[in-house]
């Protein structure tokens, strides 16, 4: 149980970033888990190199990241949104930056598990007779933080509101003097940048290879989808409901089951209730 | 057309013929000319971290047959395409290979799924094909002139488990019950079948028996519950990512059986015991070299890993190079002997030759059998022990991989219980 709780505050700091871009901004950004794989080589090269801690690095990083986003948001948007095309190409243009991501890393880093080093790696400590790995701690406090971060720029600054509003109508935000195209620039450079920490915790918790992108990809949209489109609090339930569901599984019931019975929730959860556990 | 156009044509033909024959007829013109190897490997995709350094290994054996005058006093010369891991590309490479590159010998690349669709092929022109490392490719086929490189020996499905629990069965207190998991693939899943059957045969006493998805992001609910059944032996058949996310959780955990490891793919690879460092203390998992003065007794190994240790960093592979490629070097090394022995580049003779001859090479005395399997297996059981830190350095030497199995090879005795050994 307590194990599915931390596994859960991983989980939604990797969602996070697609619950904002996929959720709020509709779009279908399938390369984020590949920025995430991209930020956990980049703590594992500041890792190896300057010795430097991966979740540290993954906050130096974050501006990187930011700037990527929003570059990549704007060759989106010139080549595809722009243009009324984004639904079909648009995907095809984020499954081709996907690939780049991938076999750029493989070509410049091989194929073998990278990993990184930290003191609380391997160290656990006993909560009332309860083990507590620090590996999986750090990663769900970071990730409790993000999530935390998230609310309240979206809720309490102008340019978090201002995303809101974009996703509701983008034309009434228009007719108020601001530039939609700007808010969703800054809003995809923030999905990017959450990318940068959550491969930090990523690489913390498990070794990784350029091809690990691919696991993630229905975790994510699956706890966006199930937590409702766009809500980060929805995010956060799901992504603990997803945790503990496949920690209970694998000690109680066998392994084999837990990934199953994840997605089995998520399908009896859209039946009942379509928008998602906290969707409007 | 016009008949002096005719004659014209009639006569480029007739020269460019005479040329072709001229290039054909002569036999004296083929005596300098190379004896070519060939191959598929995978150098990109998700076998490319062991097609690479095995690549480099092949070469390494082509410079030091060159440096003493070549095969049959010819030069040899390797023609090799990049697979990219990928089976579906194999059956073309081998057919340009053999038909535009007009190769003389074969070989495979690297791995099971490789291997497989080169199988047919060579069946179909009597090739004489030589394995690296795969697993019971020839069960089906039992085509004769196959030759495999990987110590599995005749049953490849036990090879994995049958050193660990050999040694498990011999410790005292004797440990009676067994934890089994591993991932939900291939590999793992044919190392399982082999612990069962080995389960049975020694007597001992299933208490956990499970596997879980390969995409498993969390382990220490599985060690949970592996712990909660206080199993004497912990036997794990994993790839890479789930080997170190079980031993951490074994840490983390605080799991403490009496014997731990068994077929962890990945503890082998310098990244990951460079990362591991102290944690893999006390584990004993399958390995097929260890620079132990047992294996270091070989002819000719120390040469070969000073060359390629020299060699690695710039061909931007695995520093160390334990796991894969003295036994690919091994490999063309056997082939290399049959074609000095046999004086020819007969397919059949050299497939009779390998099949009745014991070769020496740098990783020991090869001997086939059964399917061109290994005729006795020798899958090591190594230990880590007194591993401190994560230097690479400390892995070079003997007392760090200690081999425990089999007995003619072993170099160390095994710390027991498990516990005693982690810390």
């Amino acid at each position: 149980m307590v194990a599915g709780l931390l596994l859960g505050g991983f989980y939604a700091a990797v969602s996070l970033g697609v619950s904002l871009i996929f959720g709020l901004l509709d779009i279908a950004n399938i390369a984020q888990p590949a920025f995430v794989i991209l930020g956990s080589y980049a703590a594992y090269v500041m890792n190896r190199s300057f010795g430097l801690d991966a979740i540290l690095t993954g906050l130096l990083f974050t501006p990187v990241f930011y700037v990527l986003g929003a570059v990549v948001y704007r060759l989106y948007y010139e080549s595809f949104e722009r243009r009324g095309e984004e639904s079909l190409r648009g995907l095809v243009f984020f499954f081709g930056v996907l690939f780049i991501i991938e076999v750029s890393l493989s070509l410049k880093y091989g194929v073998d598990y990278r990993l990184v080093e930290a003191a609380y790696i391997g160290k656990s400590i006993d909560l009332g007779g309860v083990g507590i790995a620090f590996r999986l701690l750090v990663p769900c406090l970071v990730g409790l933080a993000m999530t935390l971060a998230l609310h309240l720029f979206l809720s309490r600054t102008f340019y978090g509101r201002a995303v809101m509003a974009v996703s509701q109508d983008r034309l009434a935000l228009r007719l108020m003097g601001a530039d939609p195209v700007r808010i969703k620039t800054i809003a995809f450079g923030v999905g990017i940048a959450a990318a940068s920490l959550a491969g930090a915790l990523l690489i913390t918790i498990a070794p990784v290879v350029p091809s690990t992108d691919r696991d993630y990809i229905g975790r994510m949209f699956a706890i966006t989808v199930l937590g409702g489109m766009g809500s980060i609090a929805g995010t956060l339930v799901a992504a603990v409901i997803l945790g503990v569901a496949e920690s209970l599984m694998s000690t109680f019931f066998g392994p084999s089951w837990s990934l199953a019975v994840s997605f089995g929730i998520l399908l009896v959860a859209l039946a009942v209730r379509p928008a998602g556990l906290l969707g409007r | 057309m016009k008949p002096q156009r005719i004659r014209r044509w009639a006569l480029t033909g007739g020269v460019i013929g005479a040329l072709v024959l001229a290039g054909l007829g002569v036999p004296t013109a083929r005596a300098a000319e190379p004896i070519r190897i060939g191959f598929g490997m995978a150098l990109t995709g998700g076998l490319s971290a062991n097609g690479k350094p095995a690549l480099l290994a092949v070469q390494i054996w082509k410079d030091d047959v060159n440096k003493r005058g070549g095969l049959l006093g010819r030069p040899v010369e390797l023609v090799y395409y990049d697979d990219q891991t990928n089976p579906a590309t194999v059956p073309g490479i081998y057919t340009k290979l053999l038909d535009v590159d007009k190769v003389d010998l074969v070989i495979s690349g690297y791995g099971t799924n490789l291997i497989a669709p080169l199988m047919p092929i060579a069946m179909e022109r009597k090739l004489t094909i030589m394995g690296m490392f795969g697993l019971a490719n020839n069960e089906k086929y039992q085509y004769p002139n196959y030759f495999q490189i990987q110590p599995a020996g005749p049953d490849p499905q036990t090879s994995t488990a049958i050193g660990f629990f050999e040694l498990a069965a011999k410790q005292t207190p004797r440990p009676q019950t067994v934890a089994i998991v591993g991932a939900d693939a291939e590999y793992p899943q044919n190392a399982l079948v082999g612990a069962r059957e080995l389960i049975k045969k020694f007597g001992l006493k299933t208490v956990y028996d499970r596997t879980y998805p390969p995409s498993t992001v969390d382990y220490t609910p599985i060690v949970r519950a592996i712990k909660a059944t206080n199993a004497d032996i912990v036997f794990v058949a994993s790839y890479p990512p789930d080997s170190v996310g079980m031993l951490r959780a074994a840490h983390e955990v605080g799991l403490q059986p009496k014997i731990f490891g068994g077929g962890m793919v990945g503890l082998q690879f310098t990244s990951v015991m460079t990362s591991m460092g102290p944690m893999l203390n006390g584990v004993v998992n399958y390995d097929f070299w260890a620079p132990e003065p047992t294996m270091l007794a070989f002819p000719g190994i120390k040469e070969f890993l000073k060359e390629y240790q020299a060699r690695a960093e710039k061909a931007g592979v695995d520093p160390l190079g334990y796991y894969l490629p003295p036994y690919s070097y091994a490999l063309v090394q056997v082939l290399g002997q049959a074609v000095e022995a046999t004086k020819s580049l007969d397919q059949q003779k050299l497939a009779d030759y390998l099949r009745a001859t014991e070769f020496n090479t740098v990783v020991g005395k090869v001997k086939f059998g059964k399917n061109g399997e290994w005729a006795k297996g020798r899958t090591l059981m190594v230990q880590y022990q007194k591993v401190h830190g994560t230097g690479i350095d400390q892995f070079r030497g003997p007392g760090k991989k200690v081999v425990l199995y089999p007995e003619e090879l072993k170099s160390g005795a095994i710390v027991y219980p498990y516990s005693a050994a982690k810390n």
